[in-house]
């Protein structure tokens, strides 16, 4: 009985942390201020340990989780998340003053909520993973109370989260109905059985599900809360979920689609074509008009999204193993950029439009350099792990016969290089506006976390054989 | 020879640019970021002479090779080595990365050792593009190498640097992105013959490849050659980079990164995809000799002295693809020949140019005349350089040129004719523009007064001058070893498309895979 809770260790540790958190900021006087991160620390660190010591042995817990190594792939990438994101909020606690205890508590219950969803395979377990994690992220979305900028968008992103997920619910009954199991294997075979003459309802029940899955990972066209929460949300918040939330989506994606629904592949995949030529274009191209740093990530994150459903549609081992690796490039770096927007920012003012860039190599040499690299990833140019990831995916696209979609990516992926660069423009080659000291010092904790992640990426970029194979045999052993 | 001296090529610049991360950043230390950075470019332009003295010229093999495992999994692997078409464009890359470095050591003030860091990594990659054999090492490097060139056009360049350098990077990209495709469909197609992925060029060279998967596979390497060389009508980044660049820039723009185009197209598209070489070999004579013709045009009537430089790029760069696409031996050794040529001469007038708007602040033809008077040594310097790349018989224009039209003609007499018109455009407008800035009286008050040649940049025209005579009067040194090499990749392309019929429609070329 005990053995049979392997499974569920690596998210119990996170759960755990965060009821932690929660009881220590409730024993804290008014005032007093109590080292509450670490205890996230602790906790991050035991599920990484768990999953080091579960890794390859396939565990499963209640039938409906399973720690089989693709899940354990995720959670590692969701461990790196957590681990970035509590070392850039921080600052961003201090300057914002946030609630120290309900930021952290949320943060860990919304990672307990991602790896759930990395490693469930029941839909109504996925489904309850989802709230968790979603519930937990549109709080902290809206955390800044007196901000309505970030009311608004937490406003926007519950009300059209709680759609998605009425969506997904559905489709859960439908699918229910159809096979009379919510559990991936058991829908696998019923659907197998059935997959030379799929039945009207189980086309809507996979309709209903891929809407809800596209919202989670602000797939075009369930894109439109992604830029306003993005926007309102405090920047190591959207750092945090714009990473997190979109690789526990992504994980549970391919994990219903390949497994439950893989004898329809074809059906899916011809639906996902277009969602994917979509997502690649209106990201990067609708990114190249904002003048936020924030919105222009957001809809970078959207186009990025795109290539991993490029990814997920190749359907072939190329294509599974460059969703992990892709998620991973795209969690470093994404993070070590809001890393950056995080450490810019000030009492007075957010720092958050492009042409407050203008002239950082002057002022901040470091952190300039260091917002080039994860640009530069982000636009996929070697020797960073950006481009490791993109010739994955791309690879992935060739060998499955989607050249198309593969030239669309290649050429969105262009043009969203230009937008990148207008950050560089302004920090390399435009004249600072105003006063050297306009931003704060670098809290030495968060600075050694981005620089961490910025050569991880180069590690990932140059050296990226051991994590390929990673990847490579994370997914031998299922689907 | 157990050396990895390519390696250390490619690794010494990367050194040198890592040391000056860690020198101290302020006025003082100027001095030191130069003198490291012109140390280490000089190391490895000797190392590359040592290079030279080892090579083997009568081989056509690759030498010094080197190979290991990168990415097992999918068929990448670190490989590198030279053979006779390389070794010569190595050698002049890290000929001209120190004397670009001497050329901007008072012009480049501000941020001098970000400028050299650049500078170095610039280096590095270049020659990495020249010795890959591995298509995505090739790839690799071919992408990094716009980041620094990118920073260089950027930061340093004149007033509309931002611009020029964003399309630079751009219109590259953009090129180059579908080639990547197309090297991942090659790979996927060496997985589906042999079972492995394999992106060796030795292997993908033996593979046969459908002419009509062929014809889409060149069609992408030709686009990301056609736009670095850049080709007619690819060409409008290049004008803007050039002028917009720093000195520096231009020289390492103009005297290397542009003949990776060219390089590409031997190395790559023609021996890859020879039945589909055939095909477009006459269209892509037909753009390069527009290109000469229009290049020479368009720089007669240019106002300012970079722009005009930059245009007589076009032109004979177009002689270069014009000698490729003839596909015999003439033809390939003058183009080569005429690679390492240009990027002499006209490193050598970016200089000179450079020199000029040190002193003067502008590059516009018309503020200066007379100049013969006042600066007789810079003058003279400026001449050698100008006929040079005219073509003067006795200097290094001449003998590519001279080849290519031989090749050209036994190819295609006609477009040999159309293009010998460029020989005597060029001849016209750079003797123009020579004219009206040397020649005359001195009408501008400003240039009554400018300061002669500096030994600083007598360390850097005199060598320009030295090699443009010796590969004019000597040019058997440089030809022998491209030889075999040359001979080796013809044989490739005739043993490729012997006769394969291409049907005119073309449709997608790959069956979808199945699950």
């Amino acid at each position: 009985m005990i053995a049979s809770m392997n499974a569920v260790v690596p998210m119990a540790c996170v759960a755990a942390a965060g009821i932690a958190a929660m009881i220590a900021e409730a024993f804290t006087a008014p005032g007093e201020k109590m080292p509450i991160a670490p205890l996230g620390v602790i906790g991050l660190i035991g599920a990484a340990l768990a999953c080091v010591a579960l890794w390859g042995h396939n565990a499963s817990s209640f039938g409906v989780v399973s720690a089989d190594n693709f899940g354990l792939f995720v959670t590692g990438i969701l461990i790196v998340v957590g681990l970035l994101s509590l070392a850039i909020s921080a600052p961003a606690i201090e300057r914002e003053g946030l609630p120290r205890g309900e930021y952290y508590a949320l943060m860990l219950f919304a990672l307990a909520g991602m790896i759930l969803m990395a490693t469930a395979t029941d839909l109504l377990v996925i489904f309850l993973a989802l709230e968790v994690m979603s519930i937990a992220v549109y709080v902290l979305t809206g955390i800044r109370r007196s901000s309505a900028i970030g009311n608004e968008a937490a406003f926007k992103y519950f009300l059209l989260g709680a759609f998605a997920s009425a969506f997904f619910l559905y489709g859960i009954a439908f699918t229910f109905g159809v096979t009379g199991s919510t559990h991936l294997d058991r829908i696998g075979s019923v659907i197998a059985a059935q997959a030379l003459s799929p039945q009207p309802m189980t086309m809507i029940a996979l309709g209903l599900l891929l809407v809800g899955f596209a919202f989670k990972v602000s797939a075009v066209p369930f894109h439109m809360w992604t830029p306003d929460a993005y926007e309102g949300a405090p920047s190591s918040v959207t750092g945090f979920m714009s990473t997190g939330v979109k690789a526990a989506a992504f994980a549970a994606f391919v994990r219903v689609l390949l497994s439950a629904f893989s004898p329809l592949q074809a059906s899916w995949s011809a639906v996902l074509w277009p969602i994917a030529a979509a997502t690649m274009i209106v990201g990067t191209v609708v990114g190249v008009a904002q003048t936020n740093v924030k919105r222009m990530l957001a809809y970078s994150s959207i186009g990025h999204g795109g290539y991993l459903l490029l990814a997920l549609i190749s359907g072939n081992d190329l294509g599974k193993g460059a969703v992990l690796f892709y998620l991973l490039t795209y969690a470093l770096t994404n993070l070590g950029a809001f890393g950056v927007i995080v450490l810019l920012e000030d009492h007075d003012r957010p720092n958050d439009k492009i042409s407050d860039y203008a002239g950082l190599w002057n002022d901040h040499p470091a952190l300039a350099a260091l917002m080039t690299i994860f640009l530069l990833s982000l636009g996929g140019f070697p020797p960073m792990a950006g481009f490791i990831a993109k010739w994955y995916v791309f690879s992935a696209a060739i060998k499955a016969g989607y050249t198309g979609l593969a030239i669309i990516g290649v050429l969105t992926s262009v043009i969203s290089v230009f937008f990148y660069l207008r950050i560089v423009v302004m920090m390399y080659m435009t004249p600072s506006g105003e006063s050297m000291a306009r931003f704060p010092a670098v809290p030495k904790l968060a600075g050694a976390a981005i620089i961490l992640a910025a050569l991880a990426i180069f590690y990932l970029g140059i050296l990226p054989t051991r994590v390929l194979d990673l990847a490579a045999a994370s997914i031998s052993t299922i689907f | 020879m157990h050396f990895p001296i390519l390696t250390s090529l490619i690794a010494l610049p990367i050194v040198g640019a890592l040391v000056l991360l860690f020198v101290p950043n302020d006025d003082h230390s100027d001095g030191t970021v130069r003198a490291v950075a012109l140390v280490v470019s000089l190391l490895v332009f000797a190392e590359t002479l040592l290079l030279w003295y080892h090579f083997n010229a009568a081989s056509a093999d690759f030498q010094f090779t080197e190979r290991h495992e990168w990415i097992p999994a999918f068929g990448v692997s670190y490989f590198i080595g030279i053979d006779g078409i390389s070794l010569l464009l190595v050698v002049l890359t890290a000929f001209l990365t120190p004397i670009a470095l001497l050329g901007s050591w008072e012009s480049v003030h501000k941020r001098t050792k970000a400028f050299a860091i650049f500078v170095l990594l610039l280096e590095s990659t270049m020659l990495g593009v020249f010795v890959s054999l591995d298509l995505f090492l090739f790839y690799v490097f071919w992408d990094a190498m716009l980041i620094p060139m990118y920073f260089l056009i950027g930061i340093w360049g004149y007033e509309r640097r931002v611009y020029a350098a964003v399309k630079f990077l751009l219109y590259t990209m953009a090129g180059s992105v579908l080639m990547l495709l197309a090297i991942l469909g090659l790979a996927y197609m060496h997985s589906v013959a042999t079972g492995t992925y394999s992106f060796d060029l030795l292997k993908l060279y033996e593979m046969s490849i459908p002419p009509r998967t062929q014809v889409w596979f060149f069609l992408a390497f030709a686009l990301a050659f056609a736009i670095k060389i850049p080709l007619f009508p690819f060409h409008t980044w290049l004008p803007d980079a050039h002028v917009e660049a720093p000195t520096a820039g231009s020289v390492i723009l103009a005297g290397v990164m542009l003949k990776m185009g060219t390089y590409g197209l031997v190395r790559f598209a023609f021996p890859l995809f020879p039945a589909a070489a055939q095909l477009f070999a006459p269209i892509l004579a037909t753009l390069a000799v527009v290109g000469i013709i229009y290049g020479a045009l368009v720089a007669m009537v240019q106002l300012d002295m970079k722009k005009l430089v930059a245009y007589s790029s076009v032109s004979h760069l177009g002689f270069v693809v014009l000698g490729i696409c003839a596909m015999n031996m003439q033809g390939v050794q003058g183009a080569v020949y005429q690679m390492l040529s240009h990027g002499i001469t006209t490193g050598g007038l970016f200089l000179m140019v450079g020199m000029l708007s040190d002193r003067r602040h502008t590059r516009l033809i018309s503020e200066y005349g007379g100049l013969k008077k006042v600066m007789p040594h810079l003058v003279a310097a400026f001449l050698i350089v100008t006929l040079a790349s005219i073509g003067l018989p006795g200097l290094n224009g001449f003998v590519g040129e001279f080849l290519i039209l031989l090749g050209a003609f036994r190819w295609n007499p006609k477009m040999a004719a159309f293009a010998a018109t460029g020989v005597i455009l060029s001849a016209t407008y750079m003797l123009w523009m020579f004219q009206r800035v040397n020649y005359g009286p001195v009408t501008n008050e400003k240039n009554a007064r400018l300061v002669d040649l500096r030994p600083r940049e007598w360390f850097v025209i005199v060598p320009i001058i030295a090699l443009a005579i010796l590969m004019g009067v000597l040019p058997n040194i440089f030809l022998k070893p491209m030889g075999p090499s040359i001979q080796r990749m013809l044989n490739q392309i005739q043993q490729g498309s012997a006769p394969v019929h291409i049907e005119a429609r073309v449709t997608s070329s790959e069956p979808r895979a199945t699950k």
